[in-house]
């Protein structure tokens, strides 16, 4: 539990130690660590593995662009993989593991790649394993996919949970550096609505890493004032642990809040995660930059890290990478690193500056024009070999090297929307270009304002600006005084001299070697070279590599930094989970679940439901006695055929059609003809789509001269809808006609069978008459019933028997099944599911789902006739072309098994007996089977060429998949009653 | 993406439901002689502008009015959005 | 050169300087007797063909930016032959026979892996449509397996059985399909076509055709005019533009189709799955990233990107087939421009312009095409008659009604 790095100071919660767990070791820390920090407090230098070569690796960066820290977090189903420990809060208790290594982290077998790594350069895999052609598949590539991944997933289900939702801002500052501070502050005195988002756990940047001052008192003062400030603000809304990840159109931002991650034992009422949509009328980018390496020999071992990093662990989390420490440099900013340090009582053992002019900004031995050819120590570095300006060698011993190669501001989410940063030689950097998302601006080191003071300035300018075109009046905030250091850089990335191999892509083992290999190949774009070498794929998205490999690249090419350019920046900016994008829809709450008002009461009768599209409709009814479902919905069949069945319809579309012109509308969406349809009738109506296919059918109802109600399949409801107002607003504006969907408003029931009148009898309200000639097939009415119920009463029938749909408001529909049952009760009345419903459709030959699939014309459904000439409607025109309406093309057939009860497989192909079955021979399909409990054998719809002239001829049906061919006889697709005497009966 | 509505105000993308093209207001007549070439042509072909496209949105988990939003494809800034039945009604009576 | 374990150890043991550039950075010549426009996979596939099994010379390859940069380089890498309609299968199976030989036809190795693609069924009547797909593949001569919800549960136990909003009823299986390196495939073809002769020019846009007398003389590129004898345009994303230069309308709208990929992680899906009860699909890279998608956004766009509303229902997709990808953190998403058509399926055919060719409307389903693509477009540019399995994939197609609508969803694009 030792902390031999452990300083004084730091922002650290000293009251609060905590214990924690690596790789089965207990440690300790506080409050306010990272897992990153604690370890490196430990000593603990190795702490994962690279990719390919499972070369040791250790902290790198001190921020989410870590490549190297990856570890795994929790046990059981909770287990996190790829965690970055750099950004993982430190809480009681947590448990961490190391990736990709076996046996152990210190002794890895996979680490023979390393060895290997000669024969395993960049595209290798593209070079051989062809040879001979099974082996690949049987066995190199379950190998190369066995070697696969860093961390693993649990398998089992995330059992945590996560909220999505929405935010609404005038101005979103994402980032709480200096810049971010100082345009929430300006932007919240103005009155508009902030949200300040950072990554952090705590708010304030890079000022909570440096020792900088703030009107003369340390960063850690102001900064304090600055957030009691803004959490006092109403019109403020501060979001530590809020990545905001990528920009999308029109000024959404996208965010992830780790809520509750940072809990020892979060409470029950918290998500894990939310991940917010935040509509921003106005956008300031405080970023920040990322540090970036310098690649040289074996610039990868475990202790060598970013030198602001470094210094970020010895000031916010008192921690000293170790207790002798060298720094290696091209700019000013790594002596910051040695000069804070050695505040802090850090032994420095040198600074090498790979520039000549460099000035020592402390006590240090500093190495002007030098440089690192190599560094030792196998899993952890024990020194670095320096050659100096006058070509002489020196070797530092050292525990750690802090490396700066410069910064790279955070331009990501600048080119989110196909902007493209471009280059800035002076600060030797990537800058964000003229082209930013809509209503972004870009402050601070982002924008390359790197000193406090530019940032702070940047920051309230860009919000000042920001909100005066929003109409705010924004005062300057009084801005503290701060360093105005100017960036001193000289470009410098890659040590050439050096013998071993110089790392780019820390996490992906891309060495510089690889990109020039690249070049040598012909992989001369910059999006080739990446992924010609997986350069920059790793989970930093070359955070960390780009830079470098762009500029070697540049070097290899002639090209300019500029010319050769970046790759495509995309969201995320750092890895969201899955199940944060997801939040709540998932499990049984994916999809809404619309219930009708029966719903209770078919579940009291035990029914067994069946999803429809987003309803769950009744399925079957089994009662006591019945092991089958077949049992079950044969008797529901029987009951419909025999006495009386009632069945929940409320699911098929309504909608009402209103107005003068109503009969012209329906004119228009039907391909038959709606103008002649008397009041109190109803007709069927076949609707196309503008393609000449059948999009849907069913019955439109005249209740009065200017108001029908159109009934729609229930799967076809919403499209149906929106294609009536389609044609309404789009194409008959000139109609006076207004529609509404009435689908949830009614509860309705089919009542079918030869006792159907009966039952009704008994709860319509007198005077209505049920008689044949006052209320015959096809008739509708509006009326009362059980005592002054508002209801409609259509007589139509999919079953074929004698048939009433009867709907009244949702609100009565449970009383209504209720009294249905209670009324059928002297006449056999039998509840029925959508399964008899479907076996009495396909007995009776009507089309629903399986043969209206967006396939089918009229007249494959031989009622083309249907389709009138008189009159312009949709769909008519092209339903006419040669593909839709030939007349040796598919009809709609009935089919009856040979052999009785085999049921005939939906999905099976035709054939004419005898002929192969082969594509050339395919004759048409099987689109509906079921058992005919009336018929006594198995029967199908099918789609079968000339089906209508080929009643009585036998078909061979092949259903390959499940090993079948059967046999069947071609019937009328009307199974039962093509008279239609029933309808009556 | 936040649609204008012009009754409803910024509205986001995901009320919507997109249809395409706004040239689907310019059916052609039903009882034309060349019917057959005039909708092939009106359902099946496109200008497919990289820029500037007007196309029709329906609010459908909203007030259920088709609009006719005029987006730049390639930024997705959007530049009008009109009820489609108004710009309907507009070109009826301009013939 | 040709590629090799022995010459791999033998660069290793060398330093690795004797390898040659994968394709020349070849100038535009003035003429060429065929121009093909588009260096992606169907564009490089095509020039492969036409040299290698067409014996056609004085062939160039004609690519605005850097080859294989559009869609070939960012989609989600499933190849498989599991359509429904004559009019498609015999094609996607031939495309599938090409791809087992793959790496021994180009000598580069695009990682084919069959480790199978398996379509969730949730519903009887999904049940019914696939198996009639499935038998129309069997009679197709490629291979396919109707699992019922036990068989899915031993092969698949990571899937939700427990607490799903649409139960698995069982699925569709494709032992044969799976995967290949997408960059890969179009590297593969482009050095390929280059050892056959053919001249890979990039960074060269065409801007216009030169048309006189109803047939294509040459193309005005930014690198010049460039003679040619016949034109195959093979540009899918960009198709409405470039023939809108020939003066050729299409039926096409350009959609976006995101793609997204995970952190690497160990090993988890045997294969491809695809949930049918809502947007969703997945496989496993060889890196370990877990790489999936869904539907387009939806509408008209050229921008290679989308937004959040489908982001979120292809998660949301995810986590309610396969609960246990929750922790797995998305690392990227992309968006490609889809050339979707109006029946959901692809045009290799003539144009009315004379030796003016178009192959294109590919919809999100192109990438596993690309052999048979290119084969196909080689044989209609070499032969002036379309490819045996590329016979339906024609213009006229909405004209005469012989659409090939696998969905059924007619014209409307976005919904194939």
């Amino acid at each position: 539990m030792a902390e031999p790095n452990r300083l004084d100071g730091g922002r650290i919660d000293r009251a609060s130690p905590l214990t924690f767990s690596f790789d089965g070791k207990t440690f300790a820390g506080y409050r306010g660590d990272t897992l990153a920090s604690a370890l490196l407090a430990a000593n603990v230098k190795l702490v994962g593995r690279s990719f390919k070569y499972h070369r040791p690796r250790g902290i790198l960066t001190a921020g989410s662009e870590e490549p190297n820290a990856l570890v795994g977090l929790h046990r059981g189903a909770r287990h996190d993989p790829n965690a970055r420990a750099t950004t993982v809060e430190l809480h009681d208790g947590l448990v961490a593991v190391s990736q990709n290594r076996w046996p152990s982290l210190a002794f890895d077998v996979m680490a023979v790649n390393d060895v290997l790594s000669r024969f395993l350069t960049a595209g290798f895999y593209y070079k051989t394993f062809m040879w001979p052609k099974r082996f690949w598949e049987k066995f190199y590539e379950p190998a190369i996919r066995s070697a696969a991944g860093l961390g693993a997933l649990s398998g089992e289900p995330d059992p945590d949970r996560y909220d999505t939702g929405f935010l609404h801002c005038d101005l979103l500052v994402v980032g709480g550096g200096p810049a971010g501070l100082a345009a929430a502050m300006t932007a919240a005195r103005s009155g508009a609505r902030v949200i300040l988002a950072d990554e952090d756990f705590v708010l304030g940047g890079r000022l909570n890493a440096e020792t900088v001052t703030l009107d003369g008192e340390p960063a850690a003062v102001w900064l304090r004032r600055a957030l009691d400030e803004l959490h006092a603000a109403h019109n403020v809304r501060l979001m530590p642990r809020t990545s905001v990840f990528g920009a999308y159109d029109h000024g959404v931002y996208g965010a992830l809040e780790r809520v509750a991650d940072h809990l020892a034992v979060a409470p029950a009422h918290l998500p894990r995660q939310v991940l917010w949509r935040i509509r921003s009328r106005r956008a300031v980018l405080c970023a920040g930059a990322t540090e970036r390496p310098i690649a040289f020999a074996n610039n990868d071992r475990p202790g060598i890290m970013l030198a602001g990093a470094m210094r970020a662990y010895a000031n916010r989390w008192a921690v000293a990478a170790d207790r002798t420490v060298a720094v290696f440099t091209n700019n000013d900013d790594g002596h910051r690193t040695a000069s804070d340090l050695l505040a802090r009582g850090v032994s420095v053992a040198a600074v090498i500056d790979a520039r000549p002019d460099a000035h020592a900004q402390g006590n240090y031995e500093l190495h002007r024009g030098a440089i690192v050819e190599n560094t030792r120590g196998r899993k952890a570095l024990t020194s670095v070999d320096v050659r100096r300006a006058d070509g002489s060698r020196v070797t530092v011993p050292c525990g750690a090297l802090g490396v700066s190669g410069g910064w790279n501001p955070a331009v990501a989410l600048t080119c989110h929307q196909r902007g493209r940063p471009s280059w800035d030689a002076s600060l030797a950097a990537f800058v964000p270009g003229a082209d930013l998302p809509p209503g972004m601006a870009v402050a601070g080191a982002a924008n390359g304002s790197f000193s406090t003071h530019a940032a702070l300035q940047s920051g309230a300018d860009a919000a000042s600006h920001a909100l005066a075109e929003l109409g705010f009046e924004a005062p300057a905030a009084a801005l503290p005084l701060a360093e105005d250091a100017p960036v001193r850089i000289q470009a410098f990335w890659h040590v050439a001299s050096g013998k071993g191999r110089t790392w780019l892509d820390f996490q992906n083992d891309v060495t510089v070697k690889d990109v020039g290999l690249a070049v040598q190949e012909g992989f001369r774009s910059v999006e080739h070279v990446k992924r010609y070498t997986t350069l920059g794929m790793a989970t930093d998205q070359g955070k960390l590599a780009n830079t470098g490999a762009i500029a070697a690249l540049a070097d290899l090419t002639g090209r300019g930094m500029g010319e050769t350019g970046t790759t495509m920046f995309r969201p995320p900016w750092t890895p969201v989970p899955i199940a944060a994008f997801a939040g709540r829809s998932r499990g049984k709450d994916f999809r809404p679940a619309r219930l009708t008002p029966s719903h209770d009461w078919a579940a009291e009768q035990g029914a067994v439901f069946v999803e429809a599209g987003l309803w769950l409709r009744a399925q079957y009814f089994p009662r006591p006695g019945e092991t089958h479902w077949r049992q079950t919905v044969d008797r529901e069949v029987r009951a419909v055929r025999q006495a009386v069945g009632v069945c929940d319809v409320t699911t098929l579309g309504k909608v009402d059609v209103q107005g003068s012109d109503a009969a012209a509308f329906l004119n228009m969406i039907y391909c038959n003809g709606f103008s002649k349809l008397p009041v109190s009738r109803v007709r069927y109506g076949l609707m196309l789509r503008e393609d000449g296919m059948v999009m849907d059918d069913g019955t439109a109802a005249r209740l009065a001269d200017d108001h029908f109600v159109v009934t729609t399949t229930t799967a076809n409801a919403a499209l149906v809808y929106r294609h009536m107002e389609f044609v309404r607003q789009c194409l008959r504006s000139d109609l006076d006609v207004q529609l509404v969907s009435t689908t949830e408003a009614w509860a309705q029931y089919a009542v079918a069978g030869p006792h159907a009148r009966a039952l009704l009898a008994g709860i319509v309200d007198p005077p209505f008459d049920l008689g044949d000639d006052a209320f015959p097939y096809m008739a509708c009415a509006e009326l009362t019933v059980c005592g002054g119920v508002t209801a409609r009463l259509f007589r139509i029938s999919f079953s074929g028997e004698r048939a009433y749909e009867i709907a009244v408001p949702a609100c009565y529909g449970d009383s209504l099944i209720r009294v249905l049952m209670q009324a059928g009760a002297p006449h056999g009345v039998t509840p029925y599911g959508t399964e008899a419903l479907g076996v009495l459709r396909i007995e009776k030959g009507h089309p629903a789902g399986n043969e209206l699939n967006g396939q089918t014309s009229p007249a494959h459904l031989s009622m083309a006739r249907l389709v009138s000439t008189k009159k312009d409607s949709i769909g008519a025109v092209l339903s006419r072309r040669e593909g839709l309406s030939e007349a040796d093309g598919l009809r709609l057939v009935g089919l009856e098994a040979m052999d009785g009860e085999t049921a005939l497989p939906a999905g099976s192909h035709l054939f004419a007996p005898g002929r192969p079955h082969d594509p050339g021979h395919d004759e048409g399909w099987i689109t509906s089977a079921a058992y005919s409990p009336h018929l006594g054998r198995s029967i199908a719809l099918a789609f079968l060429a000339r089906g209508d002239s080929r009643l009585g001829e036998t078909i061979e049906i092949a259903n390959p998949l499940q090993g079948q061919t059967l046999r069947a006889t071609v019937v009328h697709p009307v199974f039962i009653d093509p008279e239609g005497t029933r309808l009556h009966g | 993406m936040i649609i204008p509505h012009p009754l409803l105000g910024p509205r986001d993308a995901r009320e919507f439901v997109y249809l395409g093209d706004a040239a689907l207001l310019d059916r052609p007549d039903g009882l034309a002689a060349d019917a057959d070439r005039l909708f092939h042509d009106y359902l099946y072909l496109r200008d497919n502008p990289a820029g500037i496209h007007r196309e029709l949105w329906f609010h459908e988990h909203g007030d259920r009015s088709w609009l006719v939003v005029t987006r730049d494809t390639v930024t997705h800034a959007i530049l009008k959005a009109e009820l489609a039945g108004d710009v309907a009604r507009k070109r009826r009576a301009n013939g | 050169m040709t590629y090799s374990g022995l010459r791999l150890i033998r660069e290793a043991l060398t330093g690795h300087r004797g390898w040659k550039p994968a394709w020349r950075d070849a100038a535009p010549r003035a003429s060429y007797d065929y121009v093909i426009v588009g260096g992606g996979g169907h564009g490089l596939a095509t020039a492969h063909y036409l040299a290698r099994t067409y014996r056609k010379a004085r062939i160039a390859v004609l690519e605005k930016g850097w080859i294989g940069g559009g869609n070939v380089g960012r989609n989600t890498t499933i190849i498989r032959s599991n359509y429904l309609l004559p009019g498609n299968e015999a094609f996607y199976e031939l495309s599938m026979t090409l791809w087992e030989s793959l790496e021994q036809e180009l000598n580069y190795n695009a990682m084919v892996s069959q480790r199978g693609i398996m379509n969730l069924i949730h519903s009887d009547a999904q049940r019914d449509a696939y198996r009639r797909r499935g038998n129309a593949m069997i009679l197709h001569g490629a291979d396919a397996e109707l699992l019922d919800a036990g068989q899915v549960r031993r092969e698949a136990p990571f899937l939700d059985f427990g607490n799903a909003r649409f139960p698995i009823r069982g699925a569709l299986v494709q032992r044969r399909a799976g995967t290949a390196r997408h960059d890969a495939v179009a590297w593969g073809y482009a050095r390929s076509a280059d050892r056959h002769g053919v001249d890979i020019i990039q960074n060269c846009e065409v801007t216009g055709f030169d048309i006189a007398h109803g047939r294509v003389r040459a193309v005005e590129t930014t690198r010049g005019r460039i003679g040619a004898g016949t034109v195959g345009v093979a540009v899918a994303g960009s198709s409405s533009r470039v023939m809108a230069l020939a003066g050729l309308r299409l039926p096409i709208e350009s959609h976006v189709l995101q793609a997204f990929v995970t952190e690497g992680l160990k090993p988890v899906l045997p294969g491809v799955i695809t949930f049918g009860a809502g947007h969703f699909y997945v496989s496993q890279s060889d890196k370990g990233g877990l790489v999936f998608g869904g539907d387009i956004d939806g509408y008209n766009s050229y921008a290679q990107r989308g937004n959040l509303p489908v982001v979120e229902d292809v998660c949301e997709g995810g986590m309610a087939v396969m609960p246990m990808i929750g922790r797995a953190r998305l690392l990227r998403m992309w968006g490609g421009v889809m050339d979707m058509t109006m029946d959901g399926s692809p045009i290799i055919d003539r144009t009315s312009v004379d030796g003016l060719f178009f192959n294109g409307g590919w919809c999100y389903g192109g990438f596993k095409a690309t052999p048979a693509s290119g084969l196909a477009f080689a044989h209609l540019l070499a032969t002036g008659e379309p490819h045996a399995t590329a016979r339906a994939f024609r213009f006229d197609r909405f004209s005469t009604g012989r659409m090939i609508d696998e969905k059924g969803a007619g014209a409307q694009p976005n919904l194939h």
